[in-house]
């Protein structure tokens, strides 16, 4: 792992113990609409962005990359506005595309072309000089771990590659933000591995902010701080996720030895419900009530715990909630 | 910062101008272009008959060669119909290097899925479009109007004042009737080469759009008894006009306002093609 990795871990504890000013808003959408025909693909979404790695999730069809093609001014909206990084997305989106570096979900690449020329040219066309992009294209190239590849064309590289090479056409111009779509897709699980590592590490490095887009829950709980959840066109959830973890602590579940009706009444008392059966017993914790409320009670009745399972809401239970409202 | 260090920075340099953006596409395109051995071997052969042409001018204006080949001076004449004539070749050149080069423009990045990955940076469709057809329009300058004004210029030299104020228009002809076929060309296998993916396909539909259409055009003349058939036939839309700018009488069915106007709706209707095609998703409503 890289020095900035460890870096930006530090760093990332830190800022828990003491909360980091908040970040400028990344995406501010006010009623934002997009029709196709007669197909109204997202409908009114208003919120405002401001994590530093944002996850889009939803179901097929809920209008992840439709948003994402919306911010990148690829698709008109019908109705309200977007801005990124307080730029309109109608009327300066050549600003917003010179601070942007996208990933399409899709095959995208020309593929006569070696690695190290098409991310040359990509750099180029961003507004790089010739000689500067050839040299950040060798960096970004070193950076996502084609190295050796480099110069091998784009058409004879595996999917896994050009996922890679993709990604580092992304980076190669230093955009602020990173917009990745379904940047796993495709990707045996090492290499779904190697570059959720890479996402964590840019979005550890505190230089660009990630907007990704995927439906695996897995990949934006692996590497996001905030998620925005959408069906059919809409917002279903927008939260941060650490803050979700912390108010949804509520399940617990604990075997016990010696215990008794008095251990589960006290528990009650607390204002938590239980369920008990044979030596285990299920609880939702109250508002307030902590784990070391349970271990005081059951040092008070001297019943012993042998396990204890806390269990967190998951990205998955938000998402599936979500989905249910 | 080494390459050897797996660690991000961002770009915090000077950036290039927006403006010059499209001729960076038109840098590595052409880079591309004479790889191929074909490409490069049929550009020089497209400067023999330019070669050949400045020969002609040498000789013509060479009284003592005349005198001991023992031609007539007024046989190697320059005027008028030889820039016609050197046009219509040099047209003939640059139709077959754009059906080499021209359906390679868009028909890769539309068949890889590249265009988002341009029109997602701060460059326009139209800079695509412009820095795609840089490519033609400067190989084709380059077998055209370019050799055209350099004969012209040298029998000017040779020639004197009054043949160059006399024939001052036939440079205005080289120019104008060159523009428009580059045009013409450039348009039509970009078109072809953003709705077809395949590159040889592409290929194939211009040299088609040339051939069958002046087959179609006959067909249509013949059963409906009409000229207006030849509307469909580019290469004569085009000879009208050529045969216009030259003050080269030959006799076209029809008349040379509605050739002109039939180009420039090819060129609209290319554009419309482009227009709709060349973005970074298609929208299926």
């Amino acid at each position: 792992m890289s020095a900035t990795t460890q870096l930006g871990a530090a760093d990332g504890e830190s800022g828990s113990a003491a909360p980091a000013a908040p970040l400028a808003p990344l995406v501010e959408m006010q009623g934002l609409s997009v029709r196709f025909g007669n197909r109204e693909i997202l409908r009114g979404l208003t919120a405002s962005l401001r994590g530093r790695s944002i996850g889009l999730l939803g179901p097929n069809g809920a209008g992840k990359s439709t948003l994402i093609n919306t911010l990148l001014g690829f698709y008109k909206s019908s109705g309200g506005s977007a801005r990124v990084f307080g730029y309109d997305v109608a009327t300066e989106i050549r600003k917003i595309r010179g601070l942007v570096g996208y990933m399409p979900e899709n095959d995208a690449f020309i593929s006569k072309m070696s690695a190290v020329s098409f991310v040359q040219m990509m750099g180029e066309l961003s507004g790089l000089p010739a000689d500067m992009a050839l040299e950040r294209a060798h960096e970004a190239l070193f950076y996502v771990g084609l190295a050796e590849a480099r110069y091998r064309q784009l058409g004879t590289y595996s999917l896994g590659m050009k996922q890679l090479a993709k990604l580092a056409q992304a980076i190669v111009h230093g955009p602020k933000l990173l917009i990745l779509d379904e940047p796993t897709n495709g990707l045996d699980p090492s290499a779904r591995q190697r570059m959720v590592r890479m996402i964590r590490d840019i979005r550890d490095g505190k230089e660009m902010r990630i907007v990704l887009c995927s439906h695996l829950l897995r990949d934006v709980e692996d590497t996001c701080d905030e998620v925005l959840i959408l069906k059919q066109g809409r917002i279903a959830h927008y939260s941060n996720l650490d803050e979700e973890r912390r108010a949804n602590k509520r399940f617990l579940e604990i075997e016990t030895y010696g215990a008794n009706g008095d251990f589960t009444a006290a528990i009650e008392k607390l204002g938590c419900e239980c369920a008990v059966a044979a030596n285990r017993m299920k609880m939702i914790l109250a508002e307030g009530v902590e784990t070391r409320d349970i271990f005081r009670i059951a040092a008070e009745r001297q019943v012993r715990i042998r396990r204890m399972n806390f269990r967190r809401d998951t990205l998955e239970d938000i998402f599936l909630k979500a989905m249910e409202s | 910062m080494a390459v050897y260090r797996r660690n991000y920075k961002a770009y915090a340099g000077r950036l290039t101008a927006p403006w010059s953006r499209c001729f960076v596409l038109f840098r590595y395109l052409r880079r591309n272009l004479f790889r191929s051995k074909f490409i490069t071997a049929l550009f020089v052969v497209c400067f023999f008959y330019p070669l050949f042409c400045l020969l002609w001018i040498y000789l013509a204006h060479s009284a003592s060669f005349l005198r001991e080949m023992g031609v007539p001076g007024d046989v190697l004449s320059i005027d008028n119909t030889f820039f016609y004539y050197f046009i219509s070749v040099q047209g003939g050149f640059a139709f077959l290097l754009t059906a080499l080069t021209g359906p390679g423009l868009i028909s890769p990045d539309l068949a890889n899925g590249a265009l988002p990955l341009y029109f997602c940076r701060p460059f326009s469709r139209t800079e695509y479009v412009l820095g795609k057809s840089a490519v033609l329009a400067i190989l084709l300058s380059q077998i055209t109007w370019v050799p055209g004004l350099i004969l012209f210029g040298v029998q000017a030299g040779l020639a004197g004042t009054s043949w160059t104020w006399a024939n001052l228009w036939i440079a205005g002809s080289v120019l104008l009737s060159s523009f428009i076929w580059i045009a013409i060309l450039s348009l039509l296998a970009m078109a072809l080469s953003a709705w077809v993916k395949w590159r040889i396909v592409a290929g194939a539909l211009l040299l088609a759009v040339m051939f069958f259409g002046a087959g179609f055009a006959q067909a249509i003349n013949a059963v409906l008894r009409t000229d207006s058939g030849h509307f469909f036939d580019l290469a004569y839309l085009m000879r009208t006009v050529w045969n216009a700018l030259f003050q080269v009488d030959s006799g076209h069915a029809i008349p040379v306002a509605e050739a002109w106007i039939a180009l420039l709706g090819y060129c609209a209707i290319c554009l419309g093609l482009l227009v709709r095609k060349v973005r970074a998703y298609e929208v299926i409503k």
